[in-house]
């Protein structure tokens, strides 16, 4: 279980406006430490995005990504009230889950 | 070049031989006198690396220059004189009487920050730190403006002895020409040695430079 | 800094040179506009709110031997009370008898509260998790006043001495490369390579310095306090390290903080 996502989702004009800030180290698996070994890659692999129970995003990331990802995408349609929910499974098999209500 | 405590060591001495008072105290607000500051200091921090406690001991040109209003005061041009004077001594021209080095590696070396932190090993290179405040070459737009461009250095002045001097002195020892310059003093606190003068000598003089083009 | 006057030749020269040099400046400045960019979009997604969450969590933990959260901390404005206190730091505690600064306040509750031995808070690296919780939460603390406007007590006479004491170390040359904080901050407009220096005996320019720090630092993927800040300022001038939340540390920030007033914290901030 993984650390909290930050999550934001406002809707205006009938689309949805969602912002995510994920907590991750995002270890590209290339670095090394100071003893000269390789710090194993450790990386967000699959991103969902569900509004309400529908499926609405998803996302394969790799290495390149950067530490503590910041992940922002538009959902046509949507409105306040609306559940937003945030997966993400990363290359370890670890999971985490947020949601957040639309405004 | 590796770092060395000797030059480090040579410049403290200057402290005893320089003869000059300072009238620190006066400069400060109340509470913040020699003895309080001095304990302030010394309780304040630890050594890391190769970064000890001696670096806090201050020699005759660090004292002076820590303190504006000394340096801004009526005695103060008299003081810088006297300090730049010292600080021209301990200038060791080129031992085979050669100016320029490669600027290539000239440029690599002004291209380095690294060296003499508290995270460098005594193993680790030291680097001029040059691009850190003066613009250099044309093509590195990443300069900072502490320091005048540097950008044609060579081209404008031409390779006589006297712009020759002028510029090895202050590589070697800034304070030499302006006492309380920004600028560290490569040579005489040991960050860079001969050769290494020579190749940013090379960098600022050399036609073939891209400093010259 | 006093000139001589056999050196005023070469300095007209200079004046000269730097006027021919105006065309290619333009190209530096053109990427410090590309860089300003950058960190607008940065600003979205500041990293630092993750921060902020844990350090408000472990403000409302039970931790130490005394089992008992931070909840009671008194960062000047009365126990717990976390809204607009960093903006009045560093102040003077009666309790401890000492000016302190947020992370110094932080140590104290720690022990006083929570029966923790601090030590090795204080001796931990960096990048450690000990300096990983207080980095966390002097983040809480400081977001809990942004928007609001710094100001200082400086009526009580160690204040006024920590204030002196931090003009003077910001003078203050030594190590191998002479450097102090005025080899950098001292001059306005300037830049280390393509970072612009703010002028910290200004009020604008130590306003920008102060109310933008904790910050999460991108390149580096890091959360760092004001002291995190000034220790990296030591190492860059080939100082030994400075203890952490020492009198040295309070002092500066004294001093920084009391230049600064009037400005509005935006903290946590984000820099490159």
């Amino acid at each position: 279980m993984g650390n909290p996502m930050k999550i934001r989702a406002a809707s205006k004009d009938g689309v949805t406006d969602v912002k995510v800030l994920m907590s991750h180290e995002m270890e590209t698996g290339f670095r090394k430490d100071a003893s000269g070994a390789t710090i194993p890659a450790w990386f967000i692999a699959e991103i969902t995005a569900k509004l309400n129970d529908k499926v609405v995003m998803q996302s394969q990331w790799g290495p390149s990504v950067s530490k503590n990802p910041f992940l922002a995408f538009k959902i046509k349609g949507g409105q306040k009230g609306d559940k937003v929910v945030i997966s993400w499974v990363d290359n370890k098999g670890d999971t985490r889950t947020d949601e957040a209500t639309v405004t | 070049m590796k770092s060395t405590m000797k030059s480090i060591v040579f410049a403290a001495s200057l402290v005893c031989a320089s003869g000059i008072a300072f009238a620190a105290d006066k400069s400060w607000g109340s509470g913040a006198d020699d003895v309080a500051f001095q304990a302030m200091l010394k309780s304040g921090f630890r050594e890391k690396g190769i970064a000890k406690l001696t670096r806090l001991d201050q020699d005759a040109t660090q004292a002076f220059c820590s303190d504006p209003q000394l340096v801004a005061s009526k005695d103060g041009a008299a003081m810088a004189a006297k300090i730049e004077a010292e600080n021209m001594k301990t200038v060791k021209w080129p031992t085979d009487g050669v100016w320029l080095g490669s600027h290539a590696a000239g440029e690599a070396l002004a291209q380095s920050g690294r060296g003499l932190t508290s995270t460098d090993t005594a193993d680790t290179p030291n680097g001029g730190n040059c691009y850190n405040c003066h613009q250099i070459s044309k093509k590195e737009i990443s300069y900072g403006t502490i320091g005048p461009s540097l950008y044609n250095y060579g081209k404008n002045r031409g390779n006589g002895e006297d712009a020759l001097r002028y510029a090895w002195a202050k590589i070697y020892n800034a304070k030499a020409s302006n006492a309380c310059s920004n600028m560290p003093r490569a040579g005489h606190m040991g960050i860079i040695n001969e050769k290494q003068i020579k190749d940013l000598m090379a960098l600022l003089f050399d036609p073939a430079s891209p400093v010259n083009q | 800094m006093m000139k001589q006057p056999q050196v005023i030749g070469a300095v007209l020269a200079l004046i000269g040179f730097a006027a021919f040099t105006g065309v290619i400046r333009a190209e530096g400045d053109n990427s410090i506009e590309s860089i300003e960019k950058y960190r607008e979009a940065l600003r979205d997604g500041n990293p630092a709110e993750l921060y902020e969450a844990q350090g408000e969590e472990l403000w409302k933990k039970k931790a130490g031997p005394k089992n008992a959260s931070l909840e009671a901390c008194d960062l000047g404005l009365g126990a717990g009370v976390t809204a607009g206190a960093y903006a009045q730091m560093p102040r003077y505690f009666k309790d401890t008898d000492r000016v302190q600064d947020a992370e110094s306040r932080l140590l104290t509750c720690m022990s006083t509260l929570q029966g923790i031995d601090t030590a090795k808070y204080v001796a931990a690296a960096w990048a450690s998790p000990e300096k990983d919780e207080l980095n966390a939460l002097v983040t809480f603390i400081s977001g809990e006043s942004k928007g609001v406007k710094v100001t200082m007590a400086l009526d009580h006479p160690k204040t006024k001495v920590m204030y002196e004491l931090g003009k003077r170390m910001f003078y203050y040359q030594g190590g191998t490369h002479d450097f102090s904080c005025a080899s950098c901050h001292a001059q306005e407009g300037m830049r280390i390579r393509l970072q612009e220096l703010p002028y910290l005996p200004s009020q604008k320019g130590a306003g920008v310095a102060w109310t933008s720090w904790p910050a999460y630092r991108v390149s580096a993927g890091q959360m760092w306090g004001m002291q995190w800040r000034l220790a990296d300022c030591f190492r860059q001038q080939r100082f030994p390290e400075p203890i952490y939340a020492s009198d040295v540390t309070v002092a500066l920030s004294t001093y920084l903080a009391a230049t600064a007033a009037g400005a509005t914290m935006d903290t946590p901030g984000i820099k490159r």
